[in-house]
Formats: structure tokens, sequence, C-alpha cells
């Protein structure tokens, strides 16, 4: 910190903007026609509360498709490696989305747009 | 005259066909992994040999198989297959013999009656029964023509072979079809015709000839009906390498190598291209497969087959599989379709990474006990099954441990099945040592999915691996878990990978027997329906995967039992929102039936009191 303010005790951040519509949409488009049922996701976070993966990670299906619909997807592949495709969320998921065939295909949207 | 142009379309058929088969054959042997290639080369000179020999005379030539799945359709296919098989060795013989065993060239037996008209002179009929020949051959003839009018109504009538719906075939399949199909009609009209002017037939080319001599300028139409026989054979051999007929010749190649030790191996691999080319495209499959209750027929086993020998497999309908084995079941050729779409799966699904670093080091301490349990990420998710299996353990004093109670690292199989089995191969890495590191002498698991990947897949030197159904008949047998009759009715749910995919069916229904009055339902056994929640199926929706579970539903509650007991989780889970009937696994009723003397026995205390 700058030595020569003055400590008023708080600090004021800088306004911050997140445009997610500048983000490039090309990977969820991708996905969401593939396996629609991704639109029915109402991120509950049932199936990251029952995942296999997530007893030893933090790993969580919820926030790969939180990040996919705003389109963050810097760090999606490395995350969605580490899914064992088990299938427990598909089972426990309210909204029957079919996450298995979701995480297939954001995997193959990842690694052909972005080779 | 041994000689005429006529010929010449068969002739130059047959040479292409073999030509392109000498080739195929050679590129398949070349494609061999060579430990394969020796095992091969040896089989040609053992008892394998007679093995294949009575395997190929029994599936290819009797169509056994057939038959037993329809009488009618078994037939169909018997009078093509033996009765054109008889009709070239007998046409042989009958040839060598009228040549005083002279080696004719091909085409002299197949048209044996345009060169030879007058059989009664000839010297050899002194020695045997007279017209033997000329009788059996018409025969034959008849045998065959039979087949194919029954061949013309399946067009229709499918539903009396047994079939409600039959293979569409695309137009290559068709040209060899029309060219098979009037082969035989037009070699019954060229030995009538030439009947009807010589009279040198037997009883049904004599009387078929000496009627059309009445009708007919016969002595004009005698010679083009053998060219239009003759051009018939020649199309369809030319057609029949690219054709669904090209299962003959292949069929006969995969039952050698099968019989000789060798695995469906690799797609794509040498095997697996002599299995596609294997099926006839028969369309058995097709009724069986549960996926048409939900119209997704595209990726029906005949169909995926066919794509894979296009070479234009479809990565979505690939997907579009429960993998639930009931067309391997149903295939009278035994192709070996799961293996095929896995490996298929594997070429779709190359692309993807996986990356299981974050799973904890491996360093739980040796453990010694006589049991290791595994509930499985399916076994989690009931835990109803995992409190029965552990409730059972300690009743039946096991010395045991529960490997993944805090969590279970995937055993691979649904990767595996997904087409990632370099993913799936990480997995059975991590999980083969932590169950070694337990020194059990048994593997117990509650998941059939897990069962099948550990018997298969995981080397664990010996460690006896047990689905629990099998280990509580076990425990049952020797007598350390009493059972007591819970007076109810069950009927038994063969979950797909327990039941087709590793041959259990007896034990779970042996335990149930004790418990309760188990009812039979019209499709169980090897074939049972799957129950829709499948973890081998990729692309299909909830909606469908519940439509097909509903109608698999209601065969299994037809008997109104008091509870569907099943043996998976997954059957479990899948079931229980969609069915009135309490559905309930095995582990659970047992556990219930153990512990059915305690409250009777406290209640009856109570009233003493
Ligand atoms: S359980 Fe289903 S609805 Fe809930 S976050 Fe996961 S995918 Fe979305
Ligand atoms: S399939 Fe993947 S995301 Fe779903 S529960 Fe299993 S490990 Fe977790
Ligand atoms: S896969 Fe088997 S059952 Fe299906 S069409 Fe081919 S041979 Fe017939
Ligand atoms: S495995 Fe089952 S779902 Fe797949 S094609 Fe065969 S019958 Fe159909
Ligand atoms: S859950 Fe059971 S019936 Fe369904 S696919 Fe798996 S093993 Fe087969």
């Amino acid at each position: 910190m700058d030595k020569k303010a003055v400590n008023f005790g708080y600090i004021v951040t800088r306004d911050r903007q997140i445009d997610f519509d500048a983000n490039d949409h090309t990977i969820s488009r991708i996905v969401a026609n593939a396996e629609p049922s991704l639109n029915l996701c109402i991120s509950c976070g049932t199936c990251s509360a029952t995942c296999s993966a997530a007893q030893f990670t933090d790993f969580s299906l919820r926030k790969i498709i939180l990040l996919l619909r705003r389109d963050e997807i810097k760090s999606l592949e490395k995350e969605i490696s580490k899914c064992m495709l088990c299938g427990k969320c598909q089972l426990v998921c309210p909204r029957n989305v079919s996450t298995r065939n979701l995480i297939i295909q954001i995997s193959k949207a990842l690694t052909t747009v972005h080779p | 005259m041994t000689f005429d142009l006529f010929v010449l379309p068969f002739f130059i058929g047959l040479l292409f066909l073999v030509a392109v088969l000498v080739i195929k054959y050679s590129r398949w042997i070349a494609l061999m992994d060579a430990p394969d290639r020796v095992k091969a080369g040896m089989a040609l000179f053992s008892v394998n040999l007679l093995k294949s020999l009575r395997e190929v005379f029994l599936e290819s030539l009797l169509h056994r198989k057939m038959f037993k799945r329809n009488a009618l359709l078994g037939y169909m296919h018997m009078s093509f297959a033996l009765g054109w098989f008889l009709l070239i060795v007998m046409g042989n013989l009958e040839s060598r013999i009228y040549s005083g065993g002279h080696i004719n060239p091909p085409y002299y037996p197949i048209f044996l009656k345009f060169f030879i008209h007058d059989k009664r002179v000839l010297p050899f009929e002194i020695f045997t029964l007279p017209g033997f020949f000329r009788f059996t051959m018409d025969l034959l003839l008849l045998y065959v023509l039979s087949g194919l009018v029954l061949a013309l109504f399946k067009r229709t009538r499918s539903k009396w072979f047994g079939l409600k719906r039959t293979t569409k075939h695309n137009s290559f399949d068709r040209w060899a079809l029309t060219s098979l199909w009037l082969i035989f009609p037009m070699r019954l009209l060229a030995e009538s015709f030439t009947a009807g002017i010589y009279q040198g037939g037997g009883f049904l080319t004599n009387t078929l000839g000496s009627f059309f001599a009445l009708i007919l300028p016969v002595q004009y139409l005698a010679y083009p009906a053998w060219w239009a026989y003759s051009t018939m054979l020649g199309v369809f051999f030319v057609t029949l390498p690219w054709s669904r007929f090209m299962h003959i010749p292949t069929e006969i190649v995969l039952i050698f190598l099968r019989n000789a030790g060798i695995e469906p191996g690799k797609y794509p691999g040498s095997f697996s291209e002599i299995e596609i080319r294997s099926c006839p495209r028969c369309g058995v499959c097709i009724d069986v497969c549960q996926m048409n209750q939900v119209g997704l027929t595209g990726s029906t086993a005949v169909y995926f087959i066919r794509s894979l020998r296009d070479k234009q497999p479809d990565i979505s309908l690939n997907a579009n599989c429960m993998m639930c084995g009931r067309c391997l079941e149903a295939c009278p050729v035994g192709i070996d379709t799961l293996g095929l779409r896995v490996g298929a799966r594997n070429v779709d699904n190359k692309i993807l990474a996986s990356d299981f670093s974050y799973l904890p080091a491996r360093q739980e301490t040796e453990k010694n006990v006589d049991v290791v349990y595994f509930a499985g990420c399916m076994g989690h998710l009931t835990p109803a099954v995992k409190r029965a299996m552990l409730q059972i353990f300690e009743a039946a004093g096991i010395n045991y441990t529960f490997l993944d109670e805090d969590g279970s690292i995937c055993c691979g199989r649904p990767l595996k099945l997904a087409g990632m089995k370099d993913a799936a191969l990480k997995l059975v890495a991590e999980n083969t040592s932590k169950i070694k590191r337990t020194n059990a002498k048994i593997l117990v698991t509650s998941c059939p999915i897990c069962y099948k990947v550990f018997n298969n897949d995981y080397k664990l030197d010996g460690m006896q691996v047990m689905h629990h159904s099998v280990f509580i008949d076990k425990l049952v047998e020797d007598k350390k878990l009493t059972l007591n009759p819970l007076g109810i009715k069950t009927v038994y749910h063969d979950p797909c990978e327990l039941g087709r995919g590793s041959g259990i069916y007896e034990q779970p229904r042996h335990v149930l027997k004790q418990i309760s009055e188990v009812a039979g339902v019209t499709e169980e056994r090897a074939n049972a329906l799957c129950c829709g929640g499948s973890i081998g199926e990729l692309n299909m929706s909830a909606t469908q995967r519940n439509v097909i579970r509903d109608n698999a539903l209601n065969v299994l509650c037809e008997p109104n039992p008091d509870i569907l007991v099943t043996a998976c989780p997954l059957c479990k889970k899948t079931f229980g929102p969609g069915s009135g009937t309490p559905v309930l696994d095995i582990a659970e009723l047992v556990a219930e039936s153990m512990n059915q003397e305690k409250p009777a026995l406290k209640s009856k205390t109570i009233v003493e009191v």
C-alpha cells in the first residue's frame, strides 16, 4: 500500500465489472445444442454434494455448469478432467439433467474448439 | 461338349469372388497380432478344427440358433444354406461319376443338365439306384425353392417368423438379394425347359418341362434361360463381398478363430473386421432392443454393425445403447456387439483427457481381513443396501473391512463403457492397490457394474470376487446366516451386468426362495429387461429412460409381487421412483429376514409380561 496515503482503517475498492456478454459463447452454445438438458439446471448443487470425485477434491459439477453458462472457460478443461463419469450426479439431479453426456460434451467442445 | 459361352458370367463372377476373398483374408491375417496368428495356425492342426467344423455345420448350415428363436425362420435360413450346400456337393458327385472320375471345370456340375441330357443311358446308372441323382437334385432344388417362398412371405408376414421389425436394407444389399432370389427360379426354368426337350430331369423338372413344352417353344427358351441362370450367379458373386452375404464365407472364419481361442480384441482390428462381416443382418437383434420403445432405432446392433462396415459410424447414434446385452444374447452368430460398441466409442472419445492426480496418495496401512467390502458409487447412493450388507457381515461374524467407507473411487467401468479406456485404467490402478493392501481373500461388492469390471479387468492376484448376492448365498449354505421366511411374494429382476453380463442367475433366486415365494415373469434370466437406468447409455433423455423403465416395470409387476427385488443399486434407484410396488435390494430383504425373529420374540415377551 502507498505509504503516503492516509490510513482511514478501510479501503475503497475501485468499481469492478465482469462483462459476461463479452465472453466467447461458442462453447456453451455447442454444449447446449449437444445436450439440451443443460438448460434445465437450477444450480442446486445436489450433483456436487453426491459426487464421487468431490469426496477427494474441490471439484464441483455445479460450478462447472455455472462457469460454462458464463463462458468462463479458462479453468474448465482442467476441472472437467477430474470427473470419474460414475453417474451418481445423474441419478440425484432433481431436474433430470443428463449430466454424464453433458460432461462428455463439454470436454469434447473444449478439445475441438481450442485444441 | 464341356464348354459353352453362357457359363462365362458365372465363371468370371466366381473367379472374381475367389480373388477378392483371397485378398481380404490375407489382409486380415496380416492385420492379426503375431501371437493370435500363431494360435490360429496351431488350431488348424488340432482337435479344435473338428470342433469348428461341427459348429459350422450346426450354425452356418443347419442354423440351429435360428431354429431356437423361430422354427419358420430357422427353416428358411436352413433351406437356403443347407439346400444350396447339398446341391453343390451332390452336383459335384454326380458330375464326377458321369465324367468317369475326371476333375471337371467348376462350372460343369452347376450346369450339368445343359451338358448331359439323357442320363438314363449312362453306364453308371446300372450300379446305383436308377434315377437317384435326378431325383435327389430335384428334391434339393425344391427344398431351396421352399425357403425362397418363405423368404417372400417374410417380406409381408414377418410376425410368422418371430420378427416384429425386419432390417431395412440398403441398395447394395437389395441388388445382391434380388440376384440371389432369382438364381433358383432361373435354375428351375433352365432345367425344366431342357428336360422338356430331352426328358432328362427328375420328378420336378420333367413334369414341369413336359408342361412347358405343351404351351411354350421350349427349344428356343432353354438356352436363354441358362444364360439368365449363369448371369444371376455371376451378379450374386460379384456383389457378395460388399453385401451382407459376405457373412457366408466370413462366419466360417469367425467360428474357426473363436474356437482357436482368439479373443474379441481391440477395435479396429482383424477380429472385429471379421465379426463385422459375419453379420447377415438377419434382424433378430432388432425386436429385443428396448431402445425401440422410445424410437431410438438408428443404433440397433444390426445398424451399428453396418455403420462400422460402411466405415461411417455415427458418434451420437453410437452413444445410444444401454449396453444391456440383449442383442448379444439373441444374436445367432454370437457377434460381440458390446465389445464392438465400446471399441467404436473408444475411437469417438479419444480426445477426452482425464486426470485423477487429486486422489490421496496410496498409503493406507496394510490390513489383514478375510473379506473386503466395496459398496461402489451406486452402493453409496443406496445407503440402505450398504447398511444391510454391514449388518449381514456382523451377523455372520465376518472379519471384514469396508474399503470405500469414506467415498468410492469409481471402479472404472462407467468410463470404460463410455469409451474412455485409458482414464478407466487409471482408476483401475488406484483401486487395485487399495484392494490388495487389505490382504483379503474375498472381495465383495454390491454393484454388478463394479463386479463385472473387478472380474474382467482387475488383476487381484487370485483374490476371489463375489457379488453380494453370491456371497450371501454362500453364507446361508455355510450356515453362517439363518434366514426366516417373510411370507411374501417376490419377483426377482436380473440386473444386466449380473445376469447376461456375468452369468449369475441362480444364486440370488436360491436365496430369495428361502425367504419368499418367487414368482416368474415372461422375460427373465438371459431374456431379462434392462431397467433403463443403464450407465452404458450416454445420450438418452430422462423422459426416454422413464418409458423404458415403466415398460420393464409392467412386465416385472405382472404377477403382483409384494416386493420387487433386484441385486443392483442402480436398478433399485432407477425403478424406485416409477414403481408402485416397493423395490428392495436382495441384501435389504435378507437383513430383514435375519432380524425377523427379534421383533416376533419381543412382542411375545411383552405379552408374557
Ligand atoms: S443436480 Fe442437476 S440441477 Fe442441480 S446443479 Fe447439478 S445438474 Fe444442476
Ligand atoms: S459423474 Fe463425475 S460429476 Fe457426476 S458424480 Fe460422478 S464424478 Fe461426480
Ligand atoms: S448382430 Fe446378430 S442378430 Fe443382429 S443382425 Fe447381425 S447377426 Fe443378426
Ligand atoms: S445392448 Fe441393448 S440397448 Fe444396445 S443395441 Fe443391444 S439390445 Fe439395444
Ligand atoms: S441398472 Fe441394472 S438393469 Fe439397469 S442397466 Fe444397470 S445392470 Fe442393467
